[in-house]
């Protein structure tokens, strides 16, 4: 007989002792970014992009800080675990492995500090009439 | 590496055109997270100063960086349709042969004509670059 619950046998299991916390979250950041992607497709595909005072006024306008930032956090995380298994199904090489997926995470990271610091700094330095 | 023996792999199944749409999806997936860097230098660019900006310009709005940004709807496109296809599949529907070739036809006429849509608004709309 095993004192073990059910609930503490299942949790937690496969390789990584995650569970299915990737596969799950995988799924919520890409139904997050059905809304998210399209906004920003076609808000950029309407931008005068090459005019930086208009593209700055742009990202200051209204409430598109707040849906920049989401769009870069869910991008960067569905990014990161979409790269994640893709490094860890074509690079055999235990070493090159693991410092893929090193590089791939801090990358990840930087991007979404980087991406956040510029939307927020434009956003607090652009004054528009939007 | 120790060798050990392998399972049969992809070479042993008749191609079915339903693989293609599979392992595009993971392209896709891979030049979309490119594109993530893309965008964060475009902004920080944008973030650092007029300066900083026309280089970004320079870089996005010459021919290769607009083949680029034409790229990455497409890529987008796709991988939008085709994760719905796979959201789809993970609510256990849609899982036979036939339906799944099905919606591999479907995902590829709406990736052109959404991609088709975003790149002309993009770069035959009159929007100024």
């Amino acid at each position: 007989m095993s004192l073990r619950s059910p609930l503490g046998k299942v949790l937690g299991r496969g390789s990584a002792k995650q569970g299915v916390s990737h596969w799950w979250m995988q799924r919520v950041t890409s139904i997050a970014l059905i809304p998210l992607t399209l906004w920003f497709a076609y808000q950029v595909v309407h931008l005068p992009t090459a005019n930086y005072d208009e593209v700055r006024a742009w990202v200051a306008s209204g409430f598109t800080p707040v849906w920049l930032l989401l769009f870069i956090g869910a991008v960067a995380w569905h990014s990161s675990l979409g790269v994640q298994v893709v490094i860890e199904d074509y690079i055999p090489n235990k070493a090159a492995k693991v410092s893929a997926l090193l590089a791939s995470t801090f990358l990840h990271i930087v991007v979404v500090v980087a991406g956040s610091y510029a939307v927020l700094r434009i956003a607090f330095t652009t004054f528009s009439a939007g | 590496m120790r060798q050990r023996p392998l399972s049969p792999h992809i070479g042993v199944y008749k191609f079915a055109y339903t693989m293609a749409t599979s392992i595009v999806h993971r392209a896709t997936g891979v030049v979309l997270s490119v594109g993530l860097l893309a965008l964060a230098g475009w902004l920080i660019a944008a973030a650092s100063g007029p300066e900083a900006y026309a280089i970004a310009v320079a870089i996005l709005g010459g021919a290769f960086g607009q083949l680029l940004l034409a790229g990455w709807l497409v890529a987008f496109s796709y991988h939008l349709f085709n994760g719905l296809r796979h959201l789809n599949w993970d609510l256990g529907r849609g899982l036979e042969k036939h339906e799944a070739r099905h919606s591999a036809a479907i995902v590829v006429v709406a990736t052109l004509l959404l991609a088709g849509a975003f790149i002309y608004a993009a770069f035959f709309a009159g929007v100024p670059r």
